[in-house]
């Protein structure tokens, strides 16, 4: 697989204001963008994703290492140089960056503009860019009179105009309503699919990651913490911060306020069984209780995609007779991650922080 | 003095006072826009960002802005000798108002321009637009109503500077309602140049508000 954007030891320093530290807000990163897929890149606010892409686009300046895009080193080239390198790279924006004295077709012919095309060609091209995205009959109309997803739609259309290769989306979903994410998320997806385009997304919301990002990298103090294939690091994070918005993307396995509640209803033996594509399905378990002769009921837990694929666990209350409950337990451990939580009467409070399915074998 | 006697002097002060005002709102205008420009592109972080550059005309038109007009001309005198040949008479009165404009407008520009959401500027690098194309397609059009608003109220505070004609001898308005009016206590006179100027401003605010505002429809 090639790659398309190469980050090599690539370092960012803003010096400090007044006697203040310098910044490094990139820091030493070397990562790869494949040709062709949808890259995240996540961690909390301040972590330098937001400079770390600039770089991709020259609209930061590396302080060390280099970036090479599209086969071509961008800390060599001048100002000059790079304008040609920009306007074959779109990026989208989180508050949209429209020109609130253009109208939408206006500002979907700007990059045109910019690139020299005739009024002829570029009306041909505006009026395609919006029919892709959906706001064809939105052309005459100014941005303020736009919802934030027909904004963003706007946004997405002028980034398509020059046939860029590459899609930068700096947090392009989170001045958005849930449903409006979606939308936007699926265009997105299209971008991708329909013309090739390889898309960086900016994000700290995993659940941004989990719908249409193929791989993610993770970002803590201008560093990247952990990089992977989305599936792989959602399944077994092994960084903690990467843990940490695993848990937000996935409210699947119970907290301990929750398993009180659940001790109160339940007076047989519950257990989290984490569902995964490597792991096994809800097959599994189906097939085990039956083996053992258990009935389980399902009390908790939920089954989600990630890089869409299954994901995630279910929470079942266990009751057998004899050793079956322990046999049926045994057998699931043999194929995936379980929490062995006790039962009402014999708690097991050490069952530890219910971990995700594989990531024991990590620890 | 009667009105038959005075009709053509007011009309001669009305057209000495139009020039000044006309080319000083060109000439003013211009170096003003190109000054304001300056300052809000070499400021820190901004697109040509020049520390130097920035802190130079920062100075400049802060140190320029303040001084009263009237001692300003004579402050100014050696300049205006040097590019008008003379110091006194209506162009030199007017060389030393389009300077002082050009200030006065650099300060109006470039607080319109600060207020535009630096992340459309940024687009437009994104694009690929070099800093002139941003200027021209970007800083401007969406900054233009503010731009129109400022520029009515220069208007104003040049109509006013040319009221101090008299001193070098420019004529005008003022100087009419000053030598004609105030010198000959013919509060008449006065009045009716003051009524003139009034309803000068009224007009061009007027169709600075609406221009503005026709720029504003989006
Ligand atoms: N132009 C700048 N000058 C000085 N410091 C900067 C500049 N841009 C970013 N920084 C600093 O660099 C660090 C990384 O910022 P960056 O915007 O890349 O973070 P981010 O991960 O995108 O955060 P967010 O999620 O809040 O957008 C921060 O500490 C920030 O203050
Ligand atoms: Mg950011």
């Amino acid at each position: 697989m090639t790659s398309i954007i190469s980050f090599r030891d690539a370092t960012k320093v803003f010096p400090g204001r007044g006697r203040g530290q310098d910044v490094r807000a990139v820091d030493g990163v070397t990562l790869d963008v494949r040709a062709g897929e949808i890259f995240g890149v996540i961690g909390y606010s301040g972590a330098g994703k937001s400079t770390l892409v600039r770089l991709i686009n020259a609209l930061e300046r590396v302080t060390s290492g280099d970036v090479v895009v599209d086969g071509v080193p961008l800390a060599s080239l001048g100002e000059a140089r790079l304008r040609p390198v920009r306007a074959g790279i779109g990026m989208i924006f989180q508050q949209f960056n429209l020109l609130a004295s253009r109208t939408v077709a206006g500002n979907v012919a700007y990059p045109l503009e910019v690139a020299g095309w005739s009024r002829a060609r570029r009306a041909a091209r505006v009026a395609e860019l919006l029919d892709f995205v959906g706001i064809g009959e939105k052309a005459g109309a100014y941005p303020s009179t736009l919802s934030g997803g027909q904004k963003q739609r706007v946004g997405i259309a002028r980034a398509l105009a020059t046939e860029p290769r590459i899609l930068l989306a700096d947090e392009a979903t989170s001045a958005l309503d849930p449903e409006t994410t979606q939308d936007v998320l699926a265009l997105l997806q299209r971008v991708n699919r329909e013309l090739g385009i390889t898309v960086v997304v900016i994000t700290h919301e995993m659940d941004v990651v989990r719908s249409i990002c193929h791989r993610v990298a993770v970002m803590e103090h201008g560093q990247v913490v952990e990089v992977g294939d989305a599936y792989q690091v959602f399944s077994a994070p092994g960084h903690e911060v990467t843990r940490r918005f695993v848990e937000t993307a996935l409210r699947d396995r119970p907290s301990s306020a929750v398993l009180a509640r659940l001790r109160k209803r339940h007076a047989g033996r519950i257990v989290t069984v984490g569902v995964d594509e490597v792991a096994g399905s809800s097959a599994v378990l189906t097939r085990v209780l039956r083996e053992h002769g258990v009935d389980g009921t399902v009390v908790y837990g939920g089954i989600t995609e990630v890089a869409e694929r299954p994901y995630g666990s279910l929470t079942v209350e266990l009751v057998g007779g004899g050793g079956a409950v322990e046999g049926a337990v045994a057998a699931l451990r043999a194929v995936t991650s379980v929490a062995d939580h006790g039962t009402a009467a014999h708690p097991a409070p050490d069952a530890g922080p219910v971990t995700p399915p594989g990531k024991e074998t990590k620890r | 003095m009667t009105w038959d006697r005075l009709g053509p002097l007011l009309w001669e002060a009305f057209g000495q006072t139009a020039y000044m005002v006309l080319i000083t709102l060109v000439v003013g205008g211009f170096f003003g826009l190109v000054l304001g420009l300056g300052l809000y592109l070499t400021r820190p972080g901004n697109l040509l960002a020049h520390r130097v550059v920035f802190a130079v005309l920062n100075v400049a038109v802060n140190v320029v802005r303040p001084v009263p007009f009237i001692i300003f001309l004579v402050a100014l005198g050696p300049l205006t000798r040097l590019f008008v040949g003379r110091i006194i008479g209506i162009e030199a009165f007017t060389f030393s108002m389009c300077f002082m404009a050009s200030f006065v407008f650099a300060r109006l520009v470039e607080q319109n321009l600060v207020t535009i959401d630096p992340g459309v500027v940024e687009a437009a690098r994104a694009m690929g637009a070099s800093p002139l194309r941003i200027v021209r397609t970007v800083l401007i059009p969406e900054a233009l109503a503010p731009l129109i608003l400022g520029y009515t109220f220069l208007f104003v505070g040049v109509l006013d500077m040319s009221a101090i004609g008299g001193y070098l001898g420019a004529g005008g308005l003022g100087d009419f309602a000053i030598v004609y009016g105030y010198r000959q206590y013919d509060w008449a006179v006065t009045a009716v140049v003051v009524v003139i100027i009034v309803l000068i401003v009224q007009v061009v605010q007027a169709l600075g508000n609406r221009l503005a505002r026709r720029a504003l429809r989006r």
